[in-house]
């Protein structure tokens, strides 16, 4: 492959992580006081910002509301200086009405929605900087939100993403090693029971290979619940004191 | 209402009292500048790049602005989809007419070629969380953020054809700066019953009845006068309300300069703190 080599012979990757390393993950959550639940996560260089306001009303058309179950409605926008070109439109095309479609489905299989018949729960994901595993950045950052926002879920939902590079599986792409036209698989975990809620993956692979590169997208991921988690009970623990006294 | 009177507000400040507010610059990295702003519970987040573009016909010497505000669905459920874009329109309409001109930035040393090359900034604003006062907080923003920009030095050679080719030097620290000293405040000051607040809320915009915005300069120069809302405002208060806002967008730019400047100083030892703080 001609152009920058994506795993060194010493298995460096482009900027400087071993193969199955994960980029650094930063979060906060209750960013916003005005939504019902936020959370701001980073990583890497990728930053998202979710906010999820509900379980509320059906907004709009009543058809729109289910008798058994709650509604998800995702919109995924990024911002227009997220990209090293510069955006003109941050919702709206394709691609963002996709990725809106992939988180609903996401959450459609994490959220105990039997709960809130008839009702509506809005998750907006806000892309500030984007450096490759925007999808990911945005499921994490969403599952944190809705956790600070009191909705019950079956599981942590944790995504990450995965390359192959000569039968070396990468974990946690960055936007050259995504673009570099490699393989790149997308997986959205729930890490207790192992169940996949999304599976998305582009370009050819051959079919021995397709094995271990979804072990390393879960194992990746698994690592990452443990993070989300840590995240969880430290802010629980920052307002349980302020709220204390 | 009634405390207004007296100069006392639901949160305890006077009528000319802003909330507490936090600046940052730098937040995102792949923007030319960038600062983030929280005024109370608003959120502003503005994003600059610079790109090289033609310029206008009518002024081939001097480079432009061009602004695009983001209501994002962040701020309310009611943002989502289209239902943020009027408000957007509004807001960077506004934008146009109090910082796109020479007189609040040196258009000029935005440049290249005469009539051929210039400089285009393109001010990204994020409107992340809405109480109230969105014009000050952007126009802060936007203050800090155009303090925070650097633009790439230029070089332009010629060959021999009389082709001209520009190359942006590759050395990162090797940038252009902007001078910030003429850029305006805006100060919105709504009326309530007798009395005008500085920095209102929701709620207390829910009982104003017109509000007047004021882009006032660090002399006290007033360069842009709007008035907003449904109801009127008789004469008198609105020389009264601009004499209060001169007054108090005078005193914001200093502390806003000597606070971007102190923050520079830290240089490269500053902890980028962002939404994680």
């Amino acid at each position: 492959m001609a152009g920058l080599e994506l795993l060194s012979d010493q298995g460096y990757r482009l900027d400087g992580r071993k193969a199955s390393e994960l980029r650094k993950v930063q979060a906060r959550m209750s960013v916003f006081a005005q939504a019902d639940g936020s959370a701001y996560l980073e990583q890497g260089n990728t930053k998202a910002l979710a906010v999820v306001y509900g379980p509320h009303e059906t907004r709009g058309s009543r058809s729109k509301s289910l008798h058994d179950r709650a509604v998800i409605n995702c919109q995924y926008s990024m911002a227009t200086f997220s990209t090293a070109e510069r955006k003109r439109r941050p919702h709206g095309d394709r691609k963002s009405s996709e990725m809106s479609l992939h988180l609903k489905q996401t959450f459609e299989a994490a959220v105990l929605t039997e709960l809130y018949p008839r009702s509506q729960i809005d998750i907006y994901v806000k892309i500030l900087q984007a450096d490759g595993g925007n999808y990911s950045a945005c499921v994490n950052a969403a599952t944190l939100a809705l956790v600070d926002a009191g909705i019950p879920m079956r599981d942590y939902v944790c995504a990450c993403t995965a390359g192959f590079v000569e039968d070396t599986p990468l974990a946690d792409l960055c936007h050259a090693e995504e673009s570099g036209g490699g393989t790149s698989l997308a997986l959205a975990l729930l890490p207790r029971s192992g169940n996949i809620a999304l599976l998305q993956m582009d370009a050819r692979l051959h079919q021995d290979h397709l094995d271990p590169l979804i072990e390393a997208a879960m194992t990746a991921c698994k690592g990452l619940s443990k993070v989300l988690d840590g995240v969880v009970r430290q802010h629980l623990e920052e307002v349980s004191v302020l709220t204390r006294d | 209402m009634h405390g207004v009177r007296d100069d006392l507000r639901l949160d305890g400040r006077g009528c000319e009292d802003y909330r507490h507010m936090e600046i940052e610059t730098d937040v995102v990295s792949n923007t030319d500048g960038s600062a983030k702003i929280s005024l109370g519970h608003t959120d502003v987040l503005v994003g600059i790049k610079a790109e090289i573009g033609k310029p206008k016909p009518m002024v081939p010497n001097e480079g432009y602005l061009e602004f695009f505000v983001d209501c994002s669905a962040n701020a309310t459920p009611e943002f989502e989809g289209r239902g943020g874009e009027e408000l957007g329109v509004e807001l960077s309409n506004t934008l146009y007419k109090v910082f796109n001109n020479r007189h609040s930035v040196d258009l000029r040393s935005l440049c290249i070629c005469p009539g051929e090359n210039c400089w285009v900034l393109y001010v990204d604003v994020l409107l992340l969380q809405c109480d109230g006062n969105l014009f000050d907080a952007i126009s802060i923003a936007i203050k800090a953020a155009l303090f925070n920009t650097r633009i790439p030095k230029v070089h332009i050679s010629e060959d021999e054809e009389g082709v001209k080719e520009i190359e942006l030097s590759d050395d990162p620290y090797d940038c252009m700066r902007l001078n910030v000293e003429n850029v305006p405040c805006i100060v919105t000051l709504c009326k309530i019953g007798q009395r005008y607040v500085v920095d209102a809320t929701l709620q207390e915009k829910a009982c104003s009845v017109a509000s007047l915005l004021i882009s006032v300069t660090h002399k006290g120069m007033v360069t842009c006068v709007r008035k907003m809302g449904g109801g009127s405002l008789d004469p008198e208060s609105i020389f009264e309300m601009t004499e209060a806002g001169k007054r108090v967008g005078k005193a914001l730019h200093a502390p806003l300069i000597e606070l971007l400047q102190k923050e520079e100083s830290l240089g490269k030892k500053r902890q980028k703190v962002g939404f994680l703080g």
